[in-house]
């Protein structure tokens, strides 16, 4: 490995030189310099930004992959004028990375929020964090009462608390919520019909994904260019967890080998396997390591991009064991819509924990197979689906161990201490 | 032998809508069978010209109103 390959890409945390100076405005105009957007209508300046976001190849960071600028004209040129949410709900609970975005560099995803509403002519921006995340919800509050005071704000915004579920953040159930207070998932048949808040439409943008905006409007698309691949351009912020001795949040540049990334984090223990994406992600064999961390590279390899997270399981960890608590919080965090999501989730995780204890029937690996396929794309929103590629993943890499459990020879691992960190018991903490 | 474009139906099922009823898998069972929890697997390929007056049924007599057709552009 070249010392290239491990310097860390600084561009949207202030990690660098005079990167302690505080998430304060001043701070963030010295790192960052100006950025000047609009306050009256400016068709130069909105083709001049479409371009520069379309020429950038930006991808959302939210976990579904898309194109930045796909939403962007689902929402322009309607009766109403839209609404443009910043989604740093971050639902899945090994992800770090939004609440991390939020508390160091909150002015650089209000900038972002700003030039997305100018683009697409929204009167309003909601910023949504989720209730048990207070620093970053104080630190974005803080924010936009410092460009209030300093006259820089462009439209108005807030910050909104929804219930932090797993599907909250599931952009339509996310509207929901703000419209009534119900953050239940809808199905969406047409996804360039645009989710809407009472009758205006909704913009729903990933925090992180409105950070990089902000900088492509100030460098344009080329600067983004220069760091990551031609097909994944630009950096992404990564959680990093598990079997590392520095755990924690890193923005990397695309592209980069796996193995580098858990090497800054301190990966310093042998594994069994590393979780990509986060809980409805995907495991990984770790002879796949080399694997450039990209969309691309990783859904070939196995593995998903998700929300940028990456834990590190131990060799003295099992698998299986890993995989029934986390199937078993997802049926917990289905939002009770779907049939196959509210049947099949704890029917697999009943057969993964018979599993993991040695008490399954015959045939117990072939009815999770089933299973798992049974409920992929099965439900409104793609909650099952993450479910279900978890389990087909575990199932692969983890073949082995699940085939001496299955005989009724479980591994010692289990009793070791588990990595995966899950919320408490969720029974109590109501999606309506 | 040349084909023509002609419009087709293909079924859906809104999963939040469904109860599991099964009358669909009952009346279209070349499109929709059922899983263990007696909810609908539906194969979204359009039907045959001969089972739409079914599929149409199917969506009519669903108590939860959750069979939804769609018209698509098929070449026959």
């Amino acid at each position: 490995m070249t010392d290239l390959a491990l310097a860390p890409a600084e561009r949207l945390l202030p990690s660098g030189p005079g990167g302690n100076a505080g998430p304060g405005l001043d701070a963030h105009l010295d790192r960052h310099g100006d950025l000047r957007i609009p306050t009256r209508k400016d068709p130069a300046w909105r083709a001049g930004i479409l371009w520069a976001v379309a020429a950038s190849g930006l991808v959302g960071r939210g976990g579904a992959g898309f194109p930045a600028v796909a939403k962007w004209d689902s929402v322009a040129h309607r009766s109403r004028r839209p609404v443009v949410v910043v989604n740093a709900m971050e639902g899945e609970p090994a992800s770090a990375k939004d609440r991390v975005l939020l508390a160091c560099s909150p002015h650089l995803v209000l900038d972002g929020a700003y030039v997305a509403a100018t683009a697409v002519g929204a009167s309003e921006i909601v910023v949504c964090v989720a209730d048990h995340s207070q620093p970053a919800a104080a630190s974005i509050e803080a924010a936009i009462a410092e460009r209030r005071r300093a006259g820089t704000a462009v439209v108005r915004a807030s910050v909104q608390r929804p219930p932090g579920r797993y599907v909250t953040g599931e952009e339509s159930a996310l509207a929901g919520w703000l419209e009534s207070r119900r953050a239940l998932p809808a199905l969406r048949t047409d996804k360039s019909v645009p989710v809407t808040i009472g009758r205006r439409p909704a913009l729903v943008h990933n925090a992180e994904t409105l950070s990089q905006l902000a900088l492509i409007a100030r460098h344009g698309p080329e600067w983004f260019r220069a760091m990551g691949t031609a097909e994944a351009p630009g950096s992404t912020l990564v959680t990093v967890t598990g079997a590392v001795r520095q755990p924690g949040v890193l923005e990397v540049e695309l592209g980069t080998p796996l193995v580098d990334i858990l090497a800054r984090a301190g990966l310093d223990t042998e594994l069994s396997a590393v979780l990509l994406g986060g809980y409805g992600g995907a495991w990984l064999d770790p002879s796949r390591l080399s694997t450039p961390y990209a969309p691309g590279p990783l859904t070939a390899a196995g593995g998903t991009q998700g929300v940028g997270v990456v834990i590190a399981l131990p060799a003295t960890s099992c698998g299986v064991a890993e995989t029934a608590r986390i199937v078993r919080y997802m049926a917990g965090e289905s939002a009770g819509q779907c049939g196959p999501c509210v049947f099949g989730l704890p029917a697999i995780a009943d057969d993964l924990e018979e599993l993991w204890a040695g008490r399954a029937v015959r045939g117990v690996l072939e009815r999770i197979t089933t299973r798992a396929a049974a409920v992929d794309g099965r439900g409104a929103c793609r909650h099952p689906d993450g479910a279900s590629r978890v389990v087909r993943t575990a199932l692969a890499v983890f073949a082995a161990d699940a085939a001496a459990h299955a005989e009724g020879r479980p591994c010692g691992g289990h009793v070791a201490p588990t990595v995966l960190t899950l919320p408490g018991p969720t029974a109590d903490r109501r999606v309506r | 032998m040349s084909t023509s474009r002609q419009i087709g139906v293909r079924v859906r099922v809104d999963p939040i809508a469904c109860d599991a009823y099964g009358y669909c898998a009952e009346l279209l069972p070349e499109r929709v069978t059922l899983d263990e929890w007696g909810y609908p697997i539906v194969d979204g390929t359009p039907v045959d010209p001969h089972l739409v007056s079914l599929a149409t049924r199917a969506a009519a007599v669903c108590p939860r109103r959750a069979v939804l057709l769609e018209t698509v552009m098929v070449d026959r």
